[in-house]
């Protein structure tokens, strides 16, 4: 395993005890501490994990195995913008698969990598619900949709400025 | 207790309620097969092999976990059964490493047997394959993930003793069993049991082999191998050559090492005896001087990796003194050697133990050297048939003196409760010159815990033992929770103690769930004890030997040097 | 609070509510007593919101600010369900629906409607409300509302979702005051027996026997759960129920924990809902602050109260063994029944679980009783259904219909019939789980057992229809693709079957299919149905078996002939050009790897089949639309 480029800070590390004394007393926490963990560090490295096994006092292979369970968790580092493309079947039915292709020509990335500059990262999701606005891509917390590979490239400079 | 009657392929059986179809078809004597369950461990009805019809349920159930009613008709032989079982042995082969002529267990696998039965056609479904490095980080067990078929009974072995070095990871197609973030198992708090090398029903888990460098050592000039055996490996050898469980076979294994061409086979039963006079003595000096208690026992690897990556705090209650295994390569290199004017460079020692734990305790730095090679029962079995031995024709022959004989205490070291009964008897007559009892029921059997209070000599001697890392933590925090309060604590890894290491003979599922094994490979070992003239270790000729013409007196400065080690801390998580 | 003061608040707000409800005449009568003179409803839905419905609101609210109108209230509700015309804004006592508003058109509206004296500003008016002559059609006269039946939707898109007080002024907490005043536990769960109700997630078990199995078990704890794990890509009822409606979920759930002895609840939701988390916190955070959850519900002694549970991202979760394990924290992964949940479920406990839609439906049952929702449906299958309409199909949305209703009806007239004059092709229900209905059973009246009986499922609802264009073969290989993705991995049929009945599909798609293959796919998807764990892999072969019921003869193309007829399946394409819209530009031939275009400049260009490798290339670049594939 090649080592993590890990660089939580001091409050961090603070958030996410405070966040596991407050839900450790709640039944089946894991989940829940997982995930505010990762609403604190953008995403799952052996560093945050280890932490919360020792705090919860489970083996780290117990909180590892939830965590690579479940497909929101991310053992990698974000994109500081997220593209997130649905797949969900009124989507794929419109043609998702294509915009998820031009996102990726247009990012020189496959979809679940980050760029390189640390920008943007692609992932594929199953039905945001917006199936009336079939395709849907939504980029952090903007939605986009009625899209057409054409579109891609016009929404994404509004990102790159950034 | 309600009974159930149904009819299993037509016959009536009655089985209390809440009994599992496979349960109730052993009655009815049908064999269901089974891969992923293990009785004790796994029954999580993931592997489909064992579908049934039966009446009141709709499609096949998993008879493993289906329990029985009234008046059920169950199925088990149909055609559709049939084909269920083909196309899940057809679906598993399709992402199997399919390496049966290399495999360690080529004709010992379940896989294998099951896809004879119903004749299968392995590349039926072949496809799209992902491979994953095999893990030889360390020195004790390999994992062959390319080979794992996903039952998970080493995950629940593993969980159930408390340790979760392993675990699922991922989900679906590319689920697959390994340690966190997929890292080396030298990474990970695994302590070396090897519980889940037994519990492997194929060669994904095997222990790390050591054949070759016996081999090598056996065909040098230079080299005086010399072999020391396990008091429970004359227990459970037999069964690699299609014997009874439980059958003794101590003469025909020393007749079939000895046809190795090692130098001399001594017997380990004999550093079992050290063991209790240099741990009694020790047990008796912390109560008179008032130092860390209880202690706990030492012999045990695996218990020690856990108290160090777990319970550091705990290591100033661990009993100093070396393992059998350990005391055994000190006591050949240091006074055998001596003794014999032989340049201890120019003996190989090779101990020959039920447990993967021990192959890492030989290589632990403080002692390394004592030991050269550490191969388990498994190994054993596989030279001696590698050499074209045929074990069972051979007539009994005995130990090489001077490490012949042992105590019934040493027999017994094979069993959970042996060390402490064995030592209670010598500790007992050490405090109490009167004290006669040999027999202490109360620590005999395969309970995980077992608690008892004994009386000797004015001191109230209070006693815990317990095999199986679960109920290891559960003493371990009753002690540190101060809720109980002993002298003295035995502690095996291993369910049941060596008799059921990880170094033992690999049973299938099929065997494993119907016998009470952990007993009757115990047996062998308490008939053993009850059929020898002399019991308590401090009365053993041998023994007495030993402290006259070298190591004075137990726990002496010597005896400190070669017998006993240290322990340090290395929490993992 | 006591009873007494939750039917006053429900007498305070009725009226307002009221007049969301009724037709025109009656709504301006009403107005007159109100302090509103006019209320503007804008959806606040996923999909709405999606296409700034918020920045819709923002612009009413500072135009009605400026214009200094004070008596028109805005209601940011649930869905509508006409997605596809998002935003969407409706105008009471009118009734008026505008469709597709921006905040320009909303500074217009407000100027020229709202103001006093206002009129209705037709041009931005959903045109399925102007008929022929002109005349404005009240939107639940339109085709798309007018054979829908609403009960588990009966707030969405009628009162402020993050409001209690609307809620209980349109009902929600009636039936929870009637339980606890009037009714014993077994009469709770005979009411709900008697309806019929059936689960609403998909399997269609009778809701008040699950109820009566939890009752009957001893034990001191016992839970209640929401399943709002809807997972089935293309489903957004509960979505949509929950982001409308949360009371009504709350409320419902208290009253299974009182007919079982149960005093708590949890509500395990997708993580990808964020609105519905929103709503669903604020709505339990006003119940508690009510006394409608909590301890001492209603003055009646009765404690009952209910957490959220965030889901991670697995579908496999909405079984409902899985989502148990998913509560204590663990890898959703299913075991094997008996044990039912009834029996021992969360924590070991007693515990049952139900849909968000089957919630929906337990408080109008006990209000209107048994009797009433019996009467609606069919024989086998009481009440209504709600599907999520999507694909091509031109009303893209949420519809409610009675059990019973044809696929016809909903296709043609609900759903305004298939875009861009495309003819039905089927329709797939009950999404990775069902199976495709096609053209010759457009007339069976959907229920649990007719879709079962065509090799279909009802599912959670989930309705996909797709035209002329679609590829059979494709389709089943994207169920595939997503069950082999959400596959637990425990058991083997399902973690090895949905790998490679995958891959046998894609290499029929791929045009490497061999003869054989169709009864390989047969045998293993059997095997799949017959002895996977959970539904999951018991269901994952359901969309491949009956694609290859009803068009078996799509796949004999793709391996026989090597042809996909809708031109979908890249590698069986061929790409021709169309000599009149050429231009002779050259960029094809340009562009084509393998030199498998010819022609000279300025004339029309063709495409050698034989040497055409399918890449695309060519199609994706020509500016003219010339080239096409089929």
């Amino acid at each position: 395993m090649e080592k993590s480029d890990f660089h939580g800070t001091q409050l961090q590390a603070e958030q996410l005890t405070e966040t596991i004394n407050r839900l450790k007393s709640e039944k089946g926490c894991l989940m829940h501490i997982l995930q505010e963990a990762q609403a604190i560090y953008g995403y799952l490295p052996i560093e945050v994990q280890s932490m919360i096994a020792e705090q919860l006092n489970i083996s780290l292979s117990e909180v590892y195995g939830v965590a690579t369970f479940y497909s929101q968790f991310s053992l990698k580092p974000k994109g500081k913008h997220r593209v997130s493309v649905c797949l969900g079947t009124a989507c794929y039915v419109k043609g998702a698969d294509k915009i998820l292709a031009e996102m990726e020509k247009q990012l020189g990335i496959k979809c679940g990598e980050c760029t390189e500059d640390g920008n943007f990262s692609i992932d594929s999701c199953r039905c945001v619900g917006a199936c009336g606005l079939a395709p849907v891509v939504t980029i952090d917390e903007d939605v986009y949709g009625k899209l057409t590979p054409d579109m891609v490239k016009g929404i994404l400079e509004k990102y790159k400025e950034n | 207790m309600k009974m159930v009657n149904l009819k299993i392929n037509g016959t009536a059986v009655s089985v209390p309620e809440g009994t599992t179809i496979l349960e109730a078809a052993r009655k009815a004597h049908i064999e269901i097969p089974t891969l992923c369950f293990l009785k004790g461990i796994s029954c999580v009805g993931s592997c489909r092999m064992c579908l049934v019809e039966a009446t009141g349920a709709r499609g096949l159930v998993a008879s493993c976990v289906y329990p029985v009613a009234e008046g059920m008709e169950v199925q088990t032989n149909t055609e559709k059964c049939r084909k269920s079982r083909k196309m899940t042995l057809e679906l598993i082969l399709s992402k199997h490493k399919k390496k049966c002529l290399s495999c360690e267990r080529n004709r010992n696998c379940e896989l294998q047997r099951l896809s004879l039965g119903y004749s299968v056609d392995e590349d039926r479904f072949k496809g799209e394959d992902f491979v994953l490095p095999k893990d030889m980080s360390t020195p004790y067990i390999v994992r062959d993930n390319d080979k794992c078929i996903n039952c998970m009974r080493c995950v629940l072995d593993c969980q159930k003793q408390t340790v979760n070095a392993i675990g699922p990871i991922g989900r679906g197609f590319h689920s697959h069993i390994g340690s966190a973030f997929d890292r080396p198992l030298s990474e990970s708090p695994c302590v070396g049991c090897g519980q889940c090398v037994i519990a492997c029903p194929v060669g994904a888990l095997s222990e790390k082999s050591s054949v070759d460098q016996v081999w090598k050592a056996l065909g040098d000039p230079t080299k005086k191998v010399i072999f020391f055996v396990a008091p429970s490996i004359r227990a459970t050898l037999g069964e690699s050559f299609s014997l009874p469980i439980g059958t003794n076979v101590e003469g025909k294994m020393v007749a079939a090492i000895r046809r190795l061409n090692p130098y001399a086979v001594f017997n380990m039963d004999v550093t079992a005896d050290l063991t209790i006079m240099e741990e009694a003595t020790e047990l008796i000096s912390r109560i008179k001087t008032n130092k860390p208690l209880p202690m706990f026992t030492s012999c045990c690897p695996g218990w020690i990796k856990f108290v160090e990556q777990t319970y550091p705090e705990l290591i100033p209650n661990l009993s100093t003194c070396k393992s059998p295994q350990q005391m055994f390569g000190a006591l050949i290199k240091n006074y055998w050697c001596q003794k014999n004017s032989v340049d201890p460079k120019n003996v190989y020692t090779v101990s020959v133990i039920p447990c993967t734990a021990k192959k890492y305790e030989c290589e632990r730095p403080e002692m390394a050297g004592d030991v050269d090679c550490a191969i388990t029962t498994r190994e054993l079995a596989r030279m001696i048939k590698t050499a074209g031995i045929k074990f069972t024709e051979l007539e009994e022959e005995h130990y090489d003196n001077p490490f012949a004989f042992a105590t019934g205490g040493g027999n017994i070291f094979g069993a959970t409760g042996g060390v402490m009964e064995a030592a209670l008897r010598t500790a007992a007559h050490m405090l109490d010159g009167e004290f006669q009892v040999m027999d202490f029921f109360a620590v005999r059997g395969t309970k995980g815990i077992k608690e008892a209070t004994y009386l000797v000599a004015g001191h109230t001697l209070s006693v815990a033992v317990a095999s199986g890392l679960d109920n290891a933590r559960t003493i371990v925090e009753q002690v540190l929770s101060g809720e109980k309060k002993y002298d003295f604590v035995e502690i095996m890894a291993c369910p049941g103690g060596c008799v059921n290491g990880g170094g033992q003979p690999a049973l299938s599922d099929s065997v494993r769930n119907n016998v009470e094994l952990m007993e009757s490979r115990a047996k062998a070992l308490y008939n053993c004890d009850n059929n020898s003239e002399v019991r308590r270790a401090d009365s053993s000729p041998v023994i007495t030997m030993l402290y006259e013409e070298y190591y004075g007196f137990p726990n002496s400065r010597r005896a400190h040097e070669q017998l006993h080690t240290t322990y340090k801390a290395d929490k993992k998580i | 609070m006591t009873s007494e003061q939750l039917k006053k608040i429900h007498q305070k707000y009725s009226d307002l509510i009221k007049i969301r409800k009724v037709v025109q005449e009656e709504g301006e009568k009403l107005v007159k007593d109100s302090k509103y003179r006019k209320q503007v409803l804008v959806c606040g839905g996923t999909g709405c919101t999606s296409s700034q419905s918020l920045k819709v609101i923002e612009q009413l609210e500072q135009s009605l600010q400026e214009l200094e109108i004070e008596d028109v209230l805005i209601v940011k509700t649930g869905c509508f369900g006409l997605c596809a015309l998002g935003p969407i804004m409706i105008v009471y006592p009118e009734g008026v629906f505008y469709s597709q508003i921006t905040p320009e058109h909303v500074r217009e509206i407000a100027q020229r409607h709202l103001k006093n004296g206002g009129k209705v500003v037709k041009e931005y008016l959903y045109q399925g409300t102007i008929a022929k002559d002109g005349s404005i059609i009240p939107f639940a006269e339109t085709n798309f509302y007018k054979k829908q039946l609403r009960i588990a939707l009966r707030n969405c898109g009628v009162i402020n979702a993050e409001s209690i007080e609307e809620a209980i002024g349109a009902g929600d907490y009636l039936a929870l005051d009637k339980v606890l005043n009037e009714m014993t536990p077994d009469d709770v769960i005979n009411e709900i027996t008697a309806s019929g109700l059936r689960g609403r997630g998909g399997a269609g078990f009778p809701t008040g026997r699950k109820w009566s199995f939890a009752k009957a078990s001893n034990s001191r704890e016992k839970y209640v759960c929401c399943n709002a794990d809807e997972g089935d890509p293309g489903a957004f009822m509960d979505r949509s129920v929950l982001e409308g409606d949360p009371h009504c979920v709350l409320e419902a759930m208290t009253i299974a924990g009182y007919a079982i002895g149960a005093k708590q609840g949890y509500i395990y939701v997708r993580a990808e809902y964020p609105v519905a988390v929103e709503r669903l916190k604020i709505a339990i955070r006003q119940a508690r602050a009510y006394g409608l959850l909590g301890r001492n519900i209603l003055d009646s002694g009765f404690n009952f109260d209910i957490d959220i549970r965030l889901g991670a991202g697995a579908f496999v979760c909405g079984e409902e063994t899985a989502l148990i394990r998913s509560i204590e924290g663990h890898r959703g992964e299913p075991r094997p029944r008996p044990p039912f949940p009834a029996v021992s479920g969360l924590f070991g406990k007693p515990t049952i679980i139900n849909n968000v839609e089957t919630w929906a439906n337990i408080n109008p049952i006990i209000l209107n009783g048994a009797g009433w929702f019996s009467c609606i449906g069919t024989h086998t299958s009481k009440g209504t259904k709600v599907f999520a309409l999507g694909g091509n199909i031109t009303n893209v949305g949420l519809v409610e219909v009675p059990m019973g209703t044809t696929l016809r009806e909903i296709v043609e007239e609900i759903g305004g019939g298939i875009p861009n004059g495309k003819k039905f092709k089927a329709a797939q229900t009950g999404g990775p789980s069902g199976g495709c209905i096609p053209e010759q059973y457009i007339d069976v009246p959907i229920d649990y057992d007719s879709l079962l009986e065509i090799g279909s499922m009802m599912g959670s609802g989930g309705m996909i229809i797709m035209d002329e264009d679609t590829c059979m073969v494709d389709l089943a290989k994207f169920y595939l693709e997503f069950t082999a993705d959400e596959s637990c991995g425990k058991c083997t049929p399902c973690r090895i079957g949905t790998k490679r009945l995958l891959q046998l599909l894609t290499k029929i798609t791929e045009g490497k299919g061999e003869e054989g293959d169709i009864e390989k796919i047969e045998e293993l998807a059997y095997h799949m149905q017959q002895s996977s764990l959970c539904a999951l892999g018991q269901s994952a072969p359901n969309p491949c078996l009956s694609t290859l019921k009803y068009f078996r003869k799509e796949y004999e193309e793709h391996i026989t002939d090597k042809v996909c007829r809708t031109g979908t399946c890249k590698a069986l394409a061929t790409y021709h050009i169309i000599a009149e819209k050429c231009k002779g530009c050259t960029l094809c031939a340009r562009q084509c790897p393998v030199k498998a275009i010819s022609g000279s400049i300025k004339q029309p260009h063709v495409i050698d089949n034989s040497k055409c490798v399918k890449c695309g290339l060519c199609m994706e670049n020509c500016k003219f639309g010339a080239i096409y594939r089929k």
